[in-house]
C-alpha cells in the first residue's frame, strides 16, 4: 500500500467521523489488474476500502452533480478543474463539497500496456519506482510508467488540485509537455479530403454507446440532445453521419469547458480518437478567447459571456 | 459426428475452399480491433485472438436495421420491405461463450409465438464454426453460467487448436456436411482425440466457480426492494457499454427516420441503461434512476431468462467486465448477491 492511499484513507476517516460529509468519493481496488474502480464510502470503519494509485483514471467530478449529500471527494489535478468548471456552471454547491486534493502523477493507459503484452494475459500488477511491474502465466515485464500514461496525462500542465480544501501528499512537478496541441496541428494540416477520410473512418467505428458522453463530468444535461425525440435533433442509426453529428454536437458542447481529463477517450469501448476533437476546440478557445477551463471558479466562461471586443471574424 | 485433423499450417487452404463456395465471416484485426466481417481472403482472416471486442451478434441481429421503407408517390404509398437475406454464409472462428449466445437470442427471436423471419432467414444461411478457448481470460466465466470453454452450443462445427493441428469436429448435421466437404483434412485418430480431452480438461482447470440458475433466480425474487440496489449502481455511469458489447442483450427500439414524404422504419438496439428505454409519452419514467435500471439489467439476466427460458441470460464472455469505464464488475455484483442472501438464511 502507497503512503498516499494511507493519506486518503486518513482524510476519510476524518471527514467521516467529525461529521463534515455524509460519503466520501474515492477509488477502491479494482476487479482487473491496472483498474480501480469509483467508490462511495459512508463510515468511518469503511475507510479501508480506499486505495490511492496510478489506476485511478476516472474522473470522479462525474458523481458530483447528481449527488445530494454533502460529499467528500477525492480529487485529483483534472477532477479538480472539472469541479471548478461545475462550480461555475452552478451544477454543486462549494460548500456541499469538502475537496480532498491529491497531486497525480499521471495515470497508466492499461489499453498501451496491453498492447505491449502481445497477446498475453497480465493477472496482477505492482506500482515499483519509476515502473510498473506486471505479472502473468510465465512472464514478468516492467515498464516505464512515464512511458505509458494516457495522452492526457502527457499532455497535463496542471497535475496538483487548483482547488482544494485538504491537500494530501506533496505537490508535484508540474508536467512541461512540449506542445499539447501538435496532433491538433498535424490534424489541421491535412489536406481537407483527407480529414474527412478520418471523421468518416471514426464515425463508423462509433456504436453509439455514449460512454464517452457519459463518462465527461460536464454532460450532466437531464435530457440530452441525443435522446430527444421533440425535437430529434439527430437520428439515432448507427450510420456514420449521425454517428458523426452526435461527436461533433458533444464535443462542441464542451467548447470553452472541457479541460482534457481524457475521461471520453478512456471510456470508449471502440478506441476513437476522441481527444482529436476536444482538443482541437480547446486550442480555438485558447487561441481567441486566451481562456483554460477549470483554473478560476470566478472568471466567466467565454462562451457564456459576451463582450463587445471579443473576437468576431470567425462569424461570416 | 465425425471428426478430422488439419495441419495448422494448412488452415488458409482450408479457408480459401470455404471462400470458393461460402460469404465467409471471421474476425479481422481493425485497427487494434477484433471484430467479426466478410473476408476475401485466407490472410485477413485472426485466429488467435483471446475473443472480439464486439460479439458476432450483429451478423444476426443488426444493430440498425431496415424494416420497410416508405415513399409517398403522390397519393400513392408505396412500402418496400427488404429481402430477407439469403447465400450460404460460413461465420468461422467464434468463440464458445459467443456461439452459445445464438441459441439464447434464438430463444427470443426465433422461438415462441414471435419468429422474426428476417432473423431466421439470417440464422438459417449460417454455418457457424465454433472455436474453443485452449487458454481462457482471467474475465472469462462461461462456465459459472452453464457454458464452457469448448461447449458446442451455437456451433454446428467446433475447432480446437491442438498446437500443431485443429481437431475439426462436426456437431450438428450442417455441420456434418461442412467437415464433409473439408478437403487436406485426414481421420482424427486415438492420440489426437486424447489431446483434445486433455485441452478441454485443462481449459476448464481454470475456470472456477459456479452461479446456480435455479439459486439466483430465487435469490433474486427476494431482492426487489433490497437496499443493495441502492448502492450498487452509484459507480454506474449509465452508458450502454455493457448492453451493447453484450451477446445476448437483445432489446431494441422501433423509431421513423425520414419526412412525410419518404422515409424508413428502423429496428435499432437499445439499451435499458439509457432513461429513453423507459420514459412514457407522458413523461413518467418508471426506471427513473440508475438504482432500477441496474436491477433491471441483473434481473432480466440473472431471473427472468431462469423464469422464462430455464437458464440465465449471461454466457460469461466477460466483455462488460473488461471495458466497463468504472469497473462496475458483474461477477462482484453476483458473489455480493449470493453472500448477502446466504448471511439472510
Amino acid at each position: 500500500m502507497t503512503d498516499l492511499s494511507q493519506a486518503v484513507r486518513d482524510a476519510a476517516r476524518r471527514l467521516l467521523s467529525d461529521g463534515l460529509v455524509d460519503v466520501v468519493i474515492g477509488f477502491e481496488a479494482g476487479t482487473l489488474p491496472l483498474r480501480s474502480s469509483p467508490c462511495f464510502v459512508r463510515h468511518a470503519g469503511e475507510v479501508e476500502r480506499l486505495v490511492w494509485n496510478m489506476s485511478c483514471e476516472n474522473n470522479l467530478a462525474k458523481y458530483l452533480p447528481r449527488c445530494s449529500e454533502r460529499v467528500g471527494v477525492i480529487a485529483k489535478g483534472c477532477d479538480t478543474r472539472s469541479i471548478v468548471g461545475l462550480l461555475g456552471e452552478g451544477r454543486i454547491e462549494r460548500e456541499r463539497v469538502h475537496i480532498v486534493g491529491v497531486p497525480c502523477q499521471g495515470m497508466l493507459d492499461r489499453r498501451r500496456i496491453e498492447g505491449e503484452l502481445a497477446g498475453r494475459e497480465a493477472l496482477d500488477m505492482q506500482e515499483g519506482k519509476g515502473e510498473v511491474i506486471l505479472h502473468g502465466d510465465g512472464f514478468e515485464i516492467a515498464l516505464e510508467k512515464e512511458r505509458y500514461l494516457h495522452a492526457s496525462c502527457r499532455a497535463c500542465r496542471f497535475r496538483n488540485p487548483v482547488i482544494y480544501d485538504t491537500l494530501i501528499g506533496d505537490p508535484v512537478a508540474e508536467g512541461v509537455a512540449a506542445d499539447e496541441y501538435a496532433a491538433v496541428r498535424e490534424f489541421e494540416a491535412m489536406p481537407r479530403g483527407e480529414r474527412w477520410r478520418f471523421f468518416e473512418a471514426q464515425a463508423s467505428k462509433c456504436i453509439r454507446c455514449y460512454a464517452c458522453r457519459n463518462a465527461c463530468p460536464l454532460c450532466y444535461c437531464t435530457e440530452c440532445f441525443a435522446a430527444s425525440t421533440e425535437p430529434r435533433w439527430l437520428n439515432p442509426s448507427t450510420d456514420a453521419t449521425d454517428a458523426l453529428v452526435f461527436q461533433i454536437m458533444r464535443v462542441m458542447h464542451t467548447a470553452g469547458r472541457c479541460v482534457d481529463c481524457g475521461a471520453c477517450e478512456r471510456a470508449c469501448p471502440v478506441g476513437l480518437d476522441l481527444r482529436l476533437l476536444t482538443k482541437k476546440v480547446e486550442k480555438d478557445v485558447e487561441e481567441l478567447f486566451h481562456y483554460k477551463a477549470g483554473l478560476d471558479v470566478h472568471e466567466r466562461m467565454p462562451l457564456s459571456t459576451f463582450s463587445p471586443d471579443d473576437p468576431g471574424d470567425f462569424i461570416r | 459426428m465425425r471428426a478430422v485433423l488439419l495441419a495448422k499450417n494448412q488452415i488458409s487452404v482450408l479457408l480459401e475452399a470455404l471462400l470458393q463456395g461460402h460469404e465467409v465471416f471471421a474476425p479481422v484485426n481493425d485497427g487494434g480491433l477484433i471484430v467479426f466481417r466478410q473476408v476475401d481472403s485466407p490472410q485477413q482472416v485472426v485466429l488467435g485472438y483471446h475473443n472480439s471486442t464486439l460479439p458476432p451478434k450483429r451478423l444476426f441481429f443488426p444493430q440498425t436495421e431496415t424494416v420497410f421503407c416508405y415513399g409517398l408517390e403522390g397519393a400513392q404509398l408505396a412500402l418496400e420491405e427488404p429481402q430477407p437475406a439469403s447465400g450460404e454464409k460460413v461465420l468461422f472462428g467464434v468463440r464458445p461463450c459467443d456461439a452459445r449466445s445464438f441459441t439464447l437470442l434464438d430463444r427470443v427471436f426465433a422461438g415462441g409465438n414471435h419468429c422474426d423471419g428476417c432473423y431466421l432467414a439470417r440464422r438459417e444461411n449460417y454455418t457457424v464454426v465454433g472455436l474453443s478457448c485452449t487458454r481462457p481470460r482471467a474475465t472469462c466465466f462461461c462456465s459459472a453460467v452453464g457454458g464452457g470453454p469448448f461447449s458446442t452450443a451455437g456451433s454446428d462445427v467446433l475447432v480446437t487448436d491442438l498446437g500443431t493441428d485443429y481437431f475439426i469436429e462436426a456437431v450438428t448435421d450442417k455441420g456434418a456436411v461442412l467437415v464433409e466437404s473439408l478437403s487436406g483434412c485426414r481421420e482424427a485418430d486415438e492420440d489426437s482425440i486424447r489431446r483434445r480431452t486433455e485441452a478441454q480438461a485443462a481449459a476448464e482447470a481454470t475456470l472456477r466457480g459456479a452461479i446456480s440458475a435455479e439459486d439466483m433466480k430465487r435469490r433474486l425474487q427476494e431482492m426487489w426492494d433490497d437496499p443493495l440496489w441502492d448502492r450498487l449502481h452509484e459507480k454506474c455511469i449509465g452508458c450502454g457499454v455493457c448492453t451493447y458489447l453484450c451477446p445476448t442483450c437483445h432489446c431494441f427500439d422501433i423509431v421513423d427516420e425520414g419526412s412525410e414524404q419518404r422515409g424508413r422504419r428502423l429496428k435499432i438496439w437499445d439499451s435499458c441503461m439509457f432513461p429513453l428505454f423507459t420514459l412514457h409519452a407522458s413523461g413518467h419514467n418508471p426506471r427513473p434512476t440508475g438504482k432500477e435500471r441496474w436491477r433491471q439489467r441483473l434481473m432480466h439476466k440473472f431471473r427472468y431468462w431462469t423464469e422464462s427460458h430455464g437458464e440465465v441470460g449471461c454466457v460469461g464472455c466477460g466483455r462488460c467486465v473488461v471495458n466497463c469505464p468504472v469497473n462496475l464488475d458483474i461477477r462482484q455484483v453476483l458473489n455480493e448477491i449470493e453472500s448477502l442472501t446466504k448471511k439472510v438464511e
